[in-house]
């Protein structure tokens, strides 16, 4: 390897690479490490975590879509003590982050997680406040700037790791969540995740989800979340982890282009559960091919 | 120890309107493969992201080969079926859990309806002793002879009476009265529900093999959830039919929610 740097700083933790997974796509890890060198990724983000066990959603949960797909799993997961005793020890036996994702139905579930994973082995939080598929909390907090500061300064408090808020893209004005969240104690922002979305089985007459809607990912919705993060990476000073139907280095390096320091990948672990592994190699084979020893000399270029 | 495989098509035949037998050279997972298992298939279309799940109908793993039968309903299986001999498709597998045989059964029951009768096909060639298999469809199932080759004793249900029974496989099998220490069975929710009755009242346990929509087909996007409530637990949990399963105890289901 030439000397190129893929190391990237985030929130002051270092990844060796600016690739992540995005929570919900890849579990704790376990299943895709068949395929994948956990080692080779800069950080695994696993699926939600709550304090407690959550049942989630009725099947169906998943309904294909043209260049992607609808889930309402709504946060199914084994709660916080088993991730604790299960999936840490699994992941640290690799040389990567670990980006501990918390979901909560109330202010008071959101920082009981965060408390019962505040001294545990992590590297990062990511707090969810934009999941579609939950009644209670999830989106709520994520659409009302309001709401999304104060849940971001409650769980600051229990929070003894830097903080990142994943935003959700469902708000007629995704910079002012961000400000809001920023102003609350993010130490950064992830984004975005799912869009609502709804698929109607017309034999059937039904909806194709028991949920009737769900969050939309995959391919298509790349457009839109370059533009999210875009205009996010403009409003606010701090680091952003970029997601949104990222298939390939070439989406990730739009990404980083965009302002994002790191990138997740999501749904595309689904239709090549190698994705993670090519992209980090294929921006590493970008960097050298175009000359860039840093991603810093790309980050955010465009104007 | 799941594999990802560029296989090639060896046979892609249409058996029956909107079915078709798929088999392919794929020897790292027919070296792995049990009955019941299933492989996931990648469309190799952008615009349709999600691999299908497709049953495993016949294993040969010293020729490395294995056969699909699948059902086209909509852009992928159509896909599929296009596909000429010769060409490379990607597949994933084996996943799930497969059926489990006890080796203290003697007389077994297979029950099949419509596109859940190709997994049935491995497992009985698999089974040691007495066989009887029940195979229901709307007008014709499929792989019957299959069965009758393997020197089953073949039922079959019709909904429409074109062949054979005219009914469910559930109504057949109160006709015959089966008698067997085990049921294995694939089909419609429906079917497999009444099966799960109808092995309750007659005290002979049934394995159900399930199916939901599925994404990431190995257990990491817990898309595709079934009810379970195993015997000496108090509450049900939501398991995933690509890893728990696809196979569970018909009695640990709740069917009804």
């Amino acid at each position: 390897m030439s000397n190129i740097n893929t190391k990237i700083n985030i929130c002051g933790v270092e990844m060796k690479n600016p690739v992540t997974t995005a929570s919900g796509t890849f579990g704790s890890g376990r299943e895709f490490s068949e395929f994948v060198d956990l080692n080779k990724l800069g950080a695994v983000t696993v699926k939600g975590v709550a304090a407690e066990p959550w049942k989630g959603n009725n099947a169906p949960r998943i309904a294909e879509v043209y260049g992607g797909m609808l889930n309402s799993v709504g946060l199914q997961n084994p709660g916080a003590e088993y991730f604790i005793n299960n999936d840490i020890p699994f992941l640290r036996q690799f040389d990567t982050k670990i980006i501990v994702n918390i979901c909560g139905h109330s202010i008071e579930e959101y920082c009981r997680a965060a408390e019962m994973l505040s001294d545990s082995d992590v590297d990062l939080f990511e707090l969810n406040i934009s999941c579609p598929n939950v009644s209670q909390g999830g989106i709520t907090f994520g659409t009302v700037p309001s709401m999304a500061e104060k849940v971001v300064s409650e769980v600051r408090k229990y929070c003894k790791k830097p903080l990142i808020v994943k935003l959700t893209p469902n708000v007629t004005d995704i910079t002012e969540i961000a400000r809001a969240a920023v102003s609350g104690g993010a130490d950064g922002l992830s984004l975005i995740n799912t869009l609502l979305g709804m698929k109607i089985d017309i034999k059937r007459r039904k909806p194709v989800l028991f949920n009737k809607v769900g969050g939309f990912s995959g391919p298509a919705v790349k457009p839109v979340a370059v533009r999210m993060v875009y205009q996010v990476c403009k409003a606010v000073n701090v680091p952003v982890i970029g997601m949104g139907g990222i298939s390939n280095y070439e989406d990730a390096i739009e990404f980083i282009m965009a302002g994002a320091t790191a990138v997740a990948v999501g749904t595309a672990n689904f239709s090549n559960p190698f994705a993670t592994v090519e992209i980090v190699e294929g921006i590493e084979k970008y960097m050298i091919e175009n000359g860039i020893k840093d991603l810093s000399e790309i980050r955010g270029i465009i104007d | 120890m799941k594999t990802i495989e560029y296989a090639e098509i060896l046979e892609n035949d249409k058996i029956a309107d909107d079915i078709y037998s798929m088999t392919l050279f794929a020897p790292a997972i027919a070296k792995e493969a049990k009955a019941g298992q299933f492989v996931e298939v990648y469309t190799g279309l952008g615009e349709y992201i999600l691999p299908r799940p497709i049953s495993i109908s016949e294993i040969d793993s010293q020729n490395g080969k294995l056969t699909l039968v699948y059902q086209t309903v909509g852009k992928g299986t159509e896909y599929f079926s296009q596909c000429p001999v010769g060409d490379l498709i990607k597949i994933m597998g084996p996943c799930g859990n497969g059926f489990e045989i006890k080796s203290c059964a003697k007389k077994h029951i297979l029950a099949g309806g419509g596109i859940g009768i190709p997994p049935l096909v491995q497992l009985c060639k698999e089974l040691k002793g007495e066989v009887t298999v029940f195979l229901g469809a709307k007008s014709n199932p499929v792989l019957a002879d299959k069965f009758r080759n393997l020197g089953a004793e073949v039922y079959i249900a019709s909904d429409d009476g074109s062949i054979g029974f005219k009914g469910n496989v559930v109504e057949l099998m109160n006709e015959i009265k089966p008698s067997g220490d085990m049921i294995y069975s694939c089909g419609p929710k429906i079917m497999l529900k009444f099966l799960a009755k109808w092995s309750s009242e007659n005290n002979i346990p049934v394995q159900v093999s399930m199916e939901e929509r599925m994404a990431c087909g190995i257990g990491a996007c817990v898309g595709c959830v079934v009810k379970i409530k195993r015997k000496g637990e108090n509450d049900w949990q939501n398991l995933k039919v690509c890893k728990d399963g696809p196979v569970f105890m018909g009695d640990e289901v709740m069917w009804d929610e």
